[in-house]
């Protein structure tokens, strides 16, 4: 490559090279380093070993007792949840003609649209706690229950309503994505398949769909897995309060938002948000794992 | 193909075998959508029908006098919507214009070009794209400090600007630009600027619909910088007024609760044109780049 070359390539990636190493590359550093830090924003941190990871997991109480569990609980039927049901969505809709299909794409994907803090306005009036809460207003005039439930203060539903909400707003760029690869698939693959002796619409999309549109189902996977955390402010959003009514409603998300900017204890903040950090690459592993090339 | 029963995929015309997919897709869509209406509803309503008993899901009387309130609305500190709304649409405009230029600059020499460490950083990049910004949420904010971003209009602008999502995207549909082209090209005697602008940016473009579709719903959406590195109230967002609508009036105060509503319509409603603009080139991107 001549010299000419290789400056046009220098100006090319600097921009990007610069950014990603500024924004994203070093602060996950600083946050390795942080979590072995005692840090309060104020003194210089002081370098106290595993201390903070040692007490996430054996003096914090609400970690464990809470915090972890909730994660979890979300994250495996949010993650998941969403994933097959976009992947179903779309593969329904690919059996119906385009003008309805654009039409119905479109509301689908509608919801990943809006701004949470919209959608808290909006869910909050639903779920609100008194009777002009249009589900409390509904459940009372269908004589299912006497008096409002304090839907969005009450440790018991919190959580069944973050989950719902982040559902509903899951049908992202993952959908959209899974929705091309199933229409792009060739129809002659089908046929041969048939001939082969496949039998039925189960069949097909075990051995040919799911198999045909691997690239798609890969994005669709990590931007699932993306969406699931990057929901974590919902419980927060939903209660107005953090922590949230008795914790129901805390992810690590949220934790580390009470340590780092309530408590202003960034070092225990900072162990937190690697912990996250891993717990994601974990996710994202077994998603690359399950649809990745082997090739 | 009389002997093929199979697949109806992608089908031409309506045919009654699709219908059990109508009955579960519809009801689906109607669940997904009641939201969305009420939201459009909900902004138009008056006063009295906002606190109406029993509450009333569609609007009756539609007036604009919600948007008015949020129009003359200044909170405590005197700022006027107008100023959230403006830095609102100029942070989001430099931001959608520059991410897609960088990535797609990028993109061009992670696939067209070697250098060392090329796959490294690529590598890296792949991982980097399932890292959300809540992790690293903290030293972000102290990187911001050092690097004397905080609390000034740029704070909005950088921190969203490396989208590894964006270089992934865009890399993959780079990739399958034939190397001849370019080199035909180069040989007509154009350098690297003219392919990218002559050739690379026009073949790319439905790529480019789809970062600029997923840049613009990041940063109209992003109330977090407003909260977390700016102090200056003259310096926010509207998605960070639109917060502070929900939070500090409680959906309690009369006017409140008008306002927050109509404010959730214009936070909406760019992204639904943008996206209906830019959809047909999105589903292309997404079908013919092969994301590998």
């Amino acid at each position: 490559m001549n010299s000419k070359g290789y400056l046009s390539t220098s100006v090319f990636l600097a921009p990007y090279l610069l950014l990603f190493t500024t924004f994203i590359i070093i602060p996950v550093a600083i946050a390795i380093s942080l979590s072995f830090t005692y840090f309060n924003t104020i003194e210089f941190p002081s370098f106290i070993g595993l201390s903070n990871y040692v007490n996430i997991i054996t003096q914090d109480n609400t970690f464990m007792q809470y915090v972890l569990p909730n994660t979890l609980i979300f994250s495996l039927i949010v993650g998941p949840g969403g994933y097959i049901l976009a992947f179903l969505l779309a593969w329904m809709l690919a059996q119906i003609s385009k003008g309805p299909r654009t039409v119905l794409a479109l509301i689908l994907y509608s919801p990943s649209m809006t701004a949470g803090v919209a959608m808290a306005v909006v869910w909050k009036i639903i779920f609100s706690g008194d009777q002009t809460g249009y589900l409390n207003n509904l459940l009372i005039s269908m004589g299912f229950i006497n008096e409002p439930v304090q839907f969005l203060q009450s440790p018991e539903y919190l959580m069944t309503i973050m989950i719902v909400v982040t559902l509903w707003g899951s049908m992202g760029v993952g959908f959209l994505a899974m929705l091309s690869g199933v229409l792009n698939i060739d129809r002659e693959i089908y046929e041969a398949a048939y001939i082969d002796g496949i039998r039925n619409r189960f069949q097909e999309i075990i051995y040919i769909t799911i198999p045909s549109m691997k690239p798609q189902m890969l994005f669709g996977a990590v931007m699932a897995v993306v969406t699931t955390f990057q929901a974590g402010a919902i419980g927060v959003e939903l209660s107005g309060q953090n922590p949230t009514p008795q914790y129901a409603g805390q992810l690590i998300v949220n934790h580390l938002e009470d340590f780092g900017f309530i408590r202003y204890e960034m070092g225990y903040a900072a162990a937190l948000s690697v912990l996250l950090l891993l717990f994601i690459y974990a996710f994202s592993r077994v998603a690359m794992k399950l649809f990745g090339e082997k090739d | 193909m009389a002997s093929f029963h199979g697949t109806k995929i992608n089908p031409d015309r309506f045919h009654k075998s699709q219908l059990k997919f109508y009955f579960i897709l519809i009801p689906i869509a109607i669940l997904m959508i009641i939201p969305i209406v009420y939201i459009f509803s909900h902004a138009f309503k008056p006063i009295d029908e906002l606190f109406a008993y029993p509450p009333r899901f569609f609007v009756q009387k539609p007036t604009l006098q919600n948007f008015q309130d949020l129009a003359s609305n200044t909170n405590a500190t005197g700022v006027p919507m107008s100023r959230y709304l403006f830095n609102s649409i100029v942070v989001t405009l430099i931001v959608v214009f520059l991410t897609v230029l960088i990535s797609t600059m990028a993109g061009y020499v992670f696939s067209k070009k070697n250098f060392k460490f090329k796959n490294t950083i690529f590598e890296i990049n792949t991982i980097a794209l399932m890292f959300v910004p809540a992790a690293v949420v903290i030293p972000r904010y102290l990187l911001i400090d050092e690097v004397g971003l905080l609390d000034t209009f740029f704070a909005h602008i950088f921190p969203l600007l490396a989208m590894p999502v964006g270089l992934f995207l865009v890399k993959q549909f780079i990739d399958q630009i034939p190397d001849e082209l370019l080199e035909a090209a180069r040989i007509d005697g154009a350098n690297d600027f003219h392919i990218f602008f002559k050739i690379i940016i026009p073949l790319v473009k439905p790529a480019i619909a789809t970062i600029a579709i997923l840049a613009f719903q990041a940063v109209w959406n992003n109330a977090e910088t407003s909260t977390l590195f700016v102090d200056d109230e003259n310096l926010k967002t509207f998605a960070f007024f639109m917060s502070t609508l929900a939070s500090d009036t409680g959906g309690n105060s009369v006017a409140g609760q008008g306002m927050a509503a109509a404010a959730s319509l214009i936070m909406f409603v760019p992204n639904l044109i943008i996206f209906i603009f830019l959809q047909s080139k999105v589903m292309n991107t997404m079908a013919h780049s092969g994301i590998k």
